[in-house]
Order: structure tokens, then sequence, then C-alpha cells
């Protein structure tokens, strides 16, 4: 299946360029603020965009993420207004959008409806953090079955045993979590990060990107020199928490993707 | 067949006991039940629900857990520790008194409380605190509501000399101050945690976290019959003392076994504990009770099968309180070991399959039978406990003088003496 996100990263390393994956809360603080922001960081320079389904009980996510989700819920903020969303987006922008959702939200959807309309409203993949492949069954028909990949998360603490059974169900791209903890932790060892991401690459062919922990524009460019993907979280989310009554907040948002964007590109490329 | 339950100077004897190669039956006719399957399964509940990182050691921990099971030395270990320190075996008391009063069916209580600690709690985290040593994990974390657990946890830590920090919400620290202050006596951390509901659920949520970070040196010994595989079939495992007990005590007692079983339903380990014996034996008629708040209709509740559905919470699918959406509903009950929004998976299971019955009773009901146990028997039960015994006062009057009914007694009052004092308006 060559999906959208497959023609992206195709068409990056033709640039010689590395994959900027930025992600922001649905609804956080509201979908029209949500649709603009997707909209601006794609002009930044954000290559894919995570949009994050806010749910109640996030249990890979830290502090920053976690209140992002309670505010993006008292804004009223559900599948079904997040896929309307994505279907008004649809008009403005063809910048891929992966949906990150825990399973619950999914599984009250309902797995087969899920995918049919997320695929309908635009949306190009599928990141689930509490459902590894081992709970990923029925998920998977009607994510084939609407064209959705389903991507899947590798971690420091993952076994030689389990980092080829994940890479090699994962599609789009697999998500590296480089570090052993929650979202919005410290990136520590980057060392540790490229060794493991040449472990997964000797499995499987699919990008890999890598997030968690990625805060800063200097470790945006470490991890380009590396992977394939660098995706950013908390940073960003920290940010429109910050900026989040101010007019601004999205030119602020912006702006620092742009610089993401910027030490990325000075990075002398590593080719496969 | 020799009984293993109870058994003492194993450390001591030079010739070990012969043990029976699962986790202890008295009864080669009551072979383990064929849930969860290698997928933490029971039918359609269970399951590991949880971020990669979590899974090789969810991985480790059930093929260490599947090895000492059959390991002599760890089962007589924990049976050493399970007489010596926790008190065992607990003993079955009939309540002459109750029965009297109640004028029907015989009444029995499993005295959880008499335990080490004051819950059943113990036995669980007795369990996995020396499967802990042996996975050589020098930090243990923990989640807990009522406190009991976290007490339970804490001292298990004091004695085996391992670091410990405790999760729990910050409105239960405020209704469980005398727990959160046991703890910290014996050495624990107690953090607090101030997300959604302040309760139970979150501080699982956070307990996760903290393992999820600290893996490599912390084992994470969650308190119920809750979470991924393979904690909901250990758990229970490690509970399951209750019932063979039980079912040994009632048989030199009354020569037949009881005709109902009773015992709350927070995450559901004390009514696996005691219900797990008699799964097989179809007379025995077993009923969850759960806490109905103020009344299932008003919606502040933790009554799961009366207002739930099949969802995914905390590693586990299962019976939950939600909205339409999938978030997950805010609780209420008078009792904080019962306030919590998913149930264990195998009560899930027992429930399709109409192998137990599942109620809930009040808030009200169930302070009404705190005062009746305490007057009649002398006994305070924990309010998660009267719960039990506040159904049993529904149905004992229902049911023949010559039938039996064992009402597991879970842990005693005295951590909720506080917290009735407040709520009548009294300063102590
Ligand atoms: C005395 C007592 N009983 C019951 C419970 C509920 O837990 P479970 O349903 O796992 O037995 C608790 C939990 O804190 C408790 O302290």
């Amino acid at each position: 299946m060559t999906s959208k996100l497959n023609r992206t990263f195709a068409q990056l390393r033709q640039r010689g360029e590395k994959a900027l994956i930025t992600y922001v809360m649905a609804g956080d603080p509201s979908l029209q603020e949500t649709e603009q922001l997707v909209v601006e960081l794609e002009q930044a320079g954000a290559d894919i965009i995570e949009l994050g389904v806010p749910f109640s009980d996030p249990i890979a996510d830290g502090p920053v993420i976690q209140q992002a989700a309670e505010r993006a819920l008292r804004s009223g903020t559900s599948v079904g207004t997040i896929l309307s969303m994505v279907t008004s987006l649809r008009a403005r922008t063809k910048i891929p959008l992966v949906l990150m959702a825990y399973y619950n939200s999914i599984h009250a959807f309902g797995p087969e409806r899920f995918c049919q309309e997320a695929a309908q409203a635009g949306v190009d993949g599928l990141i689930v953090p509490d459902m590894p492949p081992d709970e990923a069954g029925p998920l998977k028909k009607p994510a084939a079955a609407a064209g959705l990949p389903l991507i899947f998360l590798l971690a420091p603490t993952s076994t030689e045993e389990r980092r080829t059974f994940v890479a090699r169900q994962s599609q789009g791209f697999v998500y590296y979590v480089s570090l052993t903890g929650i979202t919005g932790a410290k990136l520590l060892n980057m060392a540790d990060v490229g060794k493991n991401v040449e472990k997964i690459r000797k499995v499987t062919h699919v990008p890999v990107a890598v997030g968690f922990g990625v805060a800063t524009p200097e470790d945006a460019a470490n991890v380009a020199a590396i992977a394939d993907g660098v995706i950013v979280g908390s940073a960003i989310v920290k940010l429109i928490a910050a900026h989040r009554q101010k007019p601004d907040m999205v030119k602020h948002v912006a702006e620092f993707v742009r610089s993401l964007k910027v030490a990325m590109r000075a990075v002398q490329p590593k080719t496969r | 067949m020799r009984d293993v339950d109870g058994l003492g100077s194993h450390l001591v004897s030079p010739v070990p006991p012969v043990l029976p190669t699962s986790l202890g039956h008295t009864n080669m006719r009551m072979v383990m039940s064929s849930v969860p399957n290698k997928q933490g399964r029971f039918g359609a509940y269970g399951g590991r629900y949880v971020p990669e990182t979590l899974m090789p050691a969810l991985l480790e921990l059930e093929q260490e857990y599947s090895r000492v099971k059959k390991d002599r030395r760890f089962q007589s270990e924990l049976a050493y520790y399970l007489k010596h320190y926790v008190g065992r075996p607990t003993s079955l008391y009939f309540a002459q008194r109750l029965t009297k009063r109640l004028g029907g069916a015989k009444i029995y209580l499993k005295r959880e409380d008499l335990c080490h600690t004051g819950a059943h709690k113990i036995n669980n985290a007795i369990g996995q605190g020396l499967l802990a040593q042996r996975m050589k994990k020098p930090r243990i974390i923990a989640e807990t509501g009522a406190g009991q657990h976290g007490v339970a946890t804490a001292t298990v830590a004091a004695m085996f000399g391992l670091q410990c920090e405790i999760y729990m919400g910050t409105e239960d620290m405020q209704r469980q101050a005398l727990n959160v202050f046991r703890m910290r006596l014996l050495g624990a951390t107690v953090t607090g945690v101030d997300a959604g509901s302040r309760t139970l659920k979150d501080a699982i949520s956070e307990a996760m976290r903290d393992w999820t970070t600290n893996i490599r040196t912390t084992h994470y010994i969650l308190g119920s019959v809750l979470g991924a595989h393979p904690y909901p079939m250990m758990i229970r495992d490690f509970q399951a003392i209750i019932g063979r007990e039980t079912r040994r005590q009632i048989l030199a007692a009354e020569g037949r076994l009881p005709d109902c079983l009773i015992a709350c339903v927070g995450g559901g380990s004390n009514a696996m504990g005691l219900f797990y014996a008699f799964i097989r034996d179809k007379k025995v008629k077993m009923v969850g009770v759960e806490a109905g708040g103020l009344g299932v209709a008003s919606g502040k509740h933790a009554a799961r099968f009366a207002g739930g559905k099949p969802g995914v919470l905390q590693g586990t699918m299962t019976y939950l309180l939600q909205g339409d959406d999938g978030q997950v509903n805010l609780t209420h009950s008078v009792s904080a070991g019962l306030d919590y929004a998913a149930i264990g998976p195998e009560h899930s299971y027992l429930r399709d399959q109409g192998r137990v019955e599942y109620t809930s009773v009040t808030d009200d009901e169930a302070m009404a039978a705190f005062d009746l146990l305490a007057r009649e028997e002398g006994i305070m039960p924990a309010l998660e406990s009267a719960h039990a015994v506040a159904h049993t006062v529904k149905v004992a009057p229902t049911m023949k003088k010559n039938q039996l009914l064992v009402v597991n007694l879970s842990g005693r009052g005295d951590k909720d003496v506080q917290q009735i004092a407040k709520m009548r308006g009294i300063m102590l």
C-alpha cells in the first residue's frame, strides 16, 4: 500500500530532508484554533501533523499533554467534531494528518466506523499509544479496508524479538519512543537513540521517526541526523498553553516550528 | 492430599513439603479454571493495552510469575510469610448474633480484617514483594485508594528492605488521612495525585507513568485484579488463599459447602480471592457487591455493571463507566476502595457467564451495615466490606435457617473512623 505518508517520506528523501512531525492536541484551546494551527504550521515547515484525540486518562502522557487534553475536553471536543474539522481542513491543505488516539476513544466510536469515517474525512494514519500490535486485531481489518496505515511504537526497552515483531507491522513509519518514559520527559542519550534507530532499520524498510523528549531546535537537528522523522509534541503543546489567551498564539507556535525546520535543514543528511 | 495453606515452618524444615504445581488447591478435583488464555483474555475481556515501553516488562513478569507458581521454594516462602507475618489462616467466624437478628441463613464472616495491616491487600503485597526480590528490583511502587493497599505495600517494602513510593489521589488522601500517616511511618513516600477525579483511577495512571519511566529498577505492585495481563491473574492467585481456607473451614464446621458467598467489589480482588476456590461448585451462589453511592439513578456511584459498558482503561478491556465518546466518568462512593470506574476483567467474564451475580448497595445502606456489625458483633468493618454486609442484611432474611452464607470481611474499619466522625459532625 503506498499511502500519502509513504509519498511524503519519499519526496523528502529526494530533497535530502527529514520529516518534521508536529503534534497538537485537537481542540486545545478550541478546534477553530487547531484548524488554524495546522495551516500555519505547514507554512512554517511541518511535513506531517499529528492530531491528539483528547482522552480522560492518557497513561502515556506527561502533565503537559494531560492538561491539554483536559482543556480540549472542556471545549467540547470529541471524535466526531475532530473528524468534521479534518473534513473542513481538507479544503485548505493536503498535509498528511495522523490521529493519535487512545484505544477507548476508538472502541467507543466503533473500530469500523472510526476507520471509515477517519479515512473519508482525510486522515492519513493512526497511532494508538496504548495498543501494541498484540492487541490490534480488531483494528487491523477495518484500517486496511479504509486504507488507513496503523503506526506502531517501539521503545528503548523493546527486546530484539519485539523490535522485529512490531516494526514489521508498522505502516507509514515506525514511531521510536526516544526515552524510557512518558511524553514531555527530557531526552537524555542521543547515542542510544542512534543505535536503536539503526537496529530498527535492520528489520524494516519503513521510515523511522523519533519522538518523546525532542524539545529544542538543537534536539531536532540531532535527531534529524539519525532518523527519517522528528516528532515534536510537548514543546509545542506547552507553547500553545502559554499563549492560548493571546491573539497571536498561532504566530508564536509557527515561529517555533520554523526554527525547528531551519535547524533540521542545516544538518547534513546521512543517506540510508 | 496434603493441605498446604497455613503450613508454617517450611523455612526451618529440612524436608520441603510437597507442594502442588499450581498455586495451591487443596483438592485435586479442583483444577485451575482455563481463563485467562495466553494473551491474558478472560473471554472478551482483559488483554494488554499498554504503551510498548511496558510490554517487555509485562512479558518478563508473566514469565517470572509462571516460574514461581511452580517453584517450591517460592511457594513455601510465601506460605511462611502468610502464616507468621500476616497471621493466616484468618478465622471463619460464625456471627451468631447477626444471624439471629436477621433471622435467616447462618452467617459466617471470613475475617480478612484480622490480617496484619488490617485487610486482605497484604496477601497480594507479600506475593508480589517476593516476586520483586526475585526480579532484583530494588524499588516498588503502588497506587492506593482506601490506603489499605498502600499500607500493605509500604509494610512489605519495610520488611523486605525495598524502596517504596505510593501514589494516592488527593481526595483520597483527605478521607483516608490516617492511612497516609501510617504509610509515612513505615518509611514510604506518599505522592499525591491532583489530576482528574483525584481518586484511585488517577493514582493508577500516575503509578503506570512512574513504572514506564523507571521500569528497569522498579516493580509495580498493583493492588487489585486490574490492569494488563498478568496482573489480574496473578493477583487473583495470590488472593485465592481466602477461598481455599474458607472451603476447608466451612467443611470442618458444617460438613458441607456454603449456599452463598458475598463480597464487595472495587477492582475485585477480595471477591476473586473468596470466589475462586468455589467457581466449579455450581451449587455455591456468588454475589459481588458494587458501590451504589448515592443510588444508581443519581449517576453518582461506582456500579460498573449497572451503568457501564465494555471499554479499555489502564491496560485492560472490561466494564467501564464511560460516556458515549469513551471518556471515563467520575465515580462516587463513601468508600475510597470501591470508588473506581472499572472492574477486574475476570468479573466481567464471570458476569457474562452468569456464574456470579452482581448488585450494588448505597452509601447509606453501607453506613447502616457498619453500625449494625459494630453493635451486634463488636466488629467494625471497613466501609468497603460494609457493602458486603449491607447486601447480607438484604438477603439473609430471605434464606432458610439451615442455609449457609459466607461474607468476606475484607478489612477492618479503623481507617474509616475519622471519616465517619466527620460525616456525623463530630470533631475528634
Ligand atoms: C478493606 C478493603 N476491601 C475491599 C477493597 C476493594 O478492593 P478489591 O475489590 O480489590 O478487594 C479495598 C480497597 O482498597 C479495601 O481496602
